[in-house]
């Protein structure tokens, strides 16, 4: 089925207009369908948390966004222009490799694994992008990576290997990693969930000083509902592979309108 | 004869010889190394004429005898125009076996990389080649060192067939002397100690010491 590329326009203008958007976007694996339809925009500087039960999709929007998974269908835009597409004779058409890497740049994201470089001390990790995607000099990237070390509370460890730090400080560097790639949009993929309790705090008290700067786009998948609830400008329940119910957390989480979201509620705040 | 008059008659040409044998496995090593790296990159090329290339190349090199290749390369190629003198076909012959062996491990040890790593590099928007050099191919490396012990063993092992294409090395020695004096068991023991004093002495330590000193540095020990 080839989709009508008309409909998508080349780039996104006027005032406001989205940091990222997703229109009709979907993705699926062979028969399996993940997203049907997703439809969602995100504007610059909002803090957009995705909630909803294991195998609804909410990871996969954020894969997507990175470029870790390909799309089956509609367009996804990033600061007004096309990501996953580009323009070819007045229509959109699959990204080159060239423009998803020139869209690309203005992404970040951190994993629930972390995925620091093994071979790199924490300095290092930080320096790599900057060094050699973005070609800084080393005395500026080291500069950058030291700023950003202070501001996670890493700059004492930074000639550790990632094997001599906890979770909670291999997650804080991973976090000055793909900032030091400046980027208009970050995205944290269950950024606690593989972390002991106790050090839990250690990260999302980073990622608090992030919202409250202002002036990054950020778009979270996390279990944390206390610390969703807290930062979060918009929360979006997933359910099924699309989004059942979008609200402010204090709407979503006090009176949530749908079945489905009072049901996930209740579930996860009993288990608490 | 006493042994010790035996070795005190011949050692120095089992000396020579073995000064020969350990040329040979040198340089057979480096010549695995790199069609190790290459073939093994080769083989993950999404080209697939690339990729078809180095499957054939390491389906040959491996699936055939490394004595039939070695005899290839030295009588059968100079009728193709290409010449090499004894030295250089048998350590030639020797490295381009063992690398197809090693561009599997190349290979396999690339694809035991977790792929969070791939994901981490494509997330700071490294292009795939510097992903591949900066990122996977330093830990790839790590990976892959201790089987290559083995084969850096077997290598060395590989290089006692050049004798039958007239290197004198410590195998070609070990004939000679065996042909002139009918010592067999003082002459092909001591070929034998010599060989294994190589493999167990020298090689096994020195890789070691060098897995070691490389999880160190990858900050793994």
């Amino acid at each position: 089925m080839t989709e009508d590329m008309s409909q998508y326009p080349l780039r996104l203008e006027g005032d406001n207009i989205p940091m990222v958007r997703f229109q009709n976007v979907r993705k699926s694996y062979g028969a399996l369908t993940v997203l049907d339809d997703l439809n969602l925009d995100v504007d610059a500087g909002e803090m957009v948390t995705i909630i909803g039960p294991s195998g609804s999709g909410k990871t996969t929007v954020l894969r997507m966004l990175m470029t870790l998974e390909t799309i089956n269908g509609g367009v996804i835009y990033v600061d007004g222009e096309p990501l996953t597409h580009m323009e070819k004779g007045g229509v959109l058409v699959p990204a080159n490799p060239a423009h998803i890497r020139r869209i690309r740049s203005k992404i970040g994201m951190c994993f629930q694994h972390f995925n620091l470089f093994p071979h790199m001390t924490a300095l290092q990790n930080c320096m790599e992008g900057p060094v050699q995607v973005l070609g800084l000099p080393r005395k500026e990237a080291e500069e950058r990576s030291m700023e950003l070390l202070q501001m996670v509370g890493m700059a004492d460890k930074r000639d550790q290997h990632p094997s001599r730090l906890s979770g909670g400080q291999q997650q804080r560097v991973a976090i000055a990693r793909a900032l030091a790639m400046r980027p208009k949009v970050m995205l944290f993929d269950e950024v606690t969930s593989a972390l002991d309790p106790e050090v839990i705090g250690e990260v999302t008290n980073v990622i608090r000083k992030l919202v409250d700067a202002h002036n990054l786009t950020m778009l979270m998948v996390t279990h944390q509902m206390g610390f969703a609830k807290d930062i979060s400008d918009r929360v979006c329940f997933f359910f099924n592979g699309a989004i059942e119910e979008q609200a402010a957390p204090s709407d979503l989480f006090e009176n949530p309108q749908r079945e489905r979201t009072q049901q996930f509620l209740n579930a996860v705040l009993e288990s608490n | 004869m006493p042994y010790f008059e035996f070795l005190e008659t011949y050692g120095g040409r089992f000396l020579e010889g073995s000064l020969i044998t350990v040329v040979q496995f040198v340089l057979a090593t480096i010549v695995s190394v790199v069609v190790a790296l290459s073939f093994g990159l080769m083989r993950m090329s999404s080209n697939l004429a690339v990729k078809s290339f180095a499957t054939v190349y390491i389906e040959i090199f491996r699936g055939t005898s490394l004595l039939v290749q070695l005899f290839w390369i030295f009588f059968v190629l100079p009728l193709f125009g290409i010449t090499l003198d004894k030295f250089t076909a048998g350590f030639i012959a020797v490295g381009m076996n063992m690398g197809a062996y090693g561009a599997e491990l190349v290979r396999g040890a690339i694809l035991a990389v977790p792929k969070g790593q791939w994901e981490a590099a494509k997330a700071i928007n490294m292009t795939p080649a510097q992903r591949m050099r900066r990122i996977i191919l330093p830990q790839a490396f790590v990976i892959m060192l201790p089987p290559w012990g083995n084969l850096v063993i077997e290598i060395m092992k590989g290089t006692a067939l050049v004798a039958l294409i007239s290197v004198t090395d410590l195998m070609f020695e070990a004939r000679q002397i065996n042909i002139s004096t009918f010592l067999s068991v003082q002459t092909f023991g001591t070929a034998l100690i010599i060989y294994y004093v190589f493999a167990r002495f020298l090689i096994t330590p020195f890789m070691r010491f060098f897995e070691r000193s490389m999880a160190r540095k990858i900050g793994r020990a």
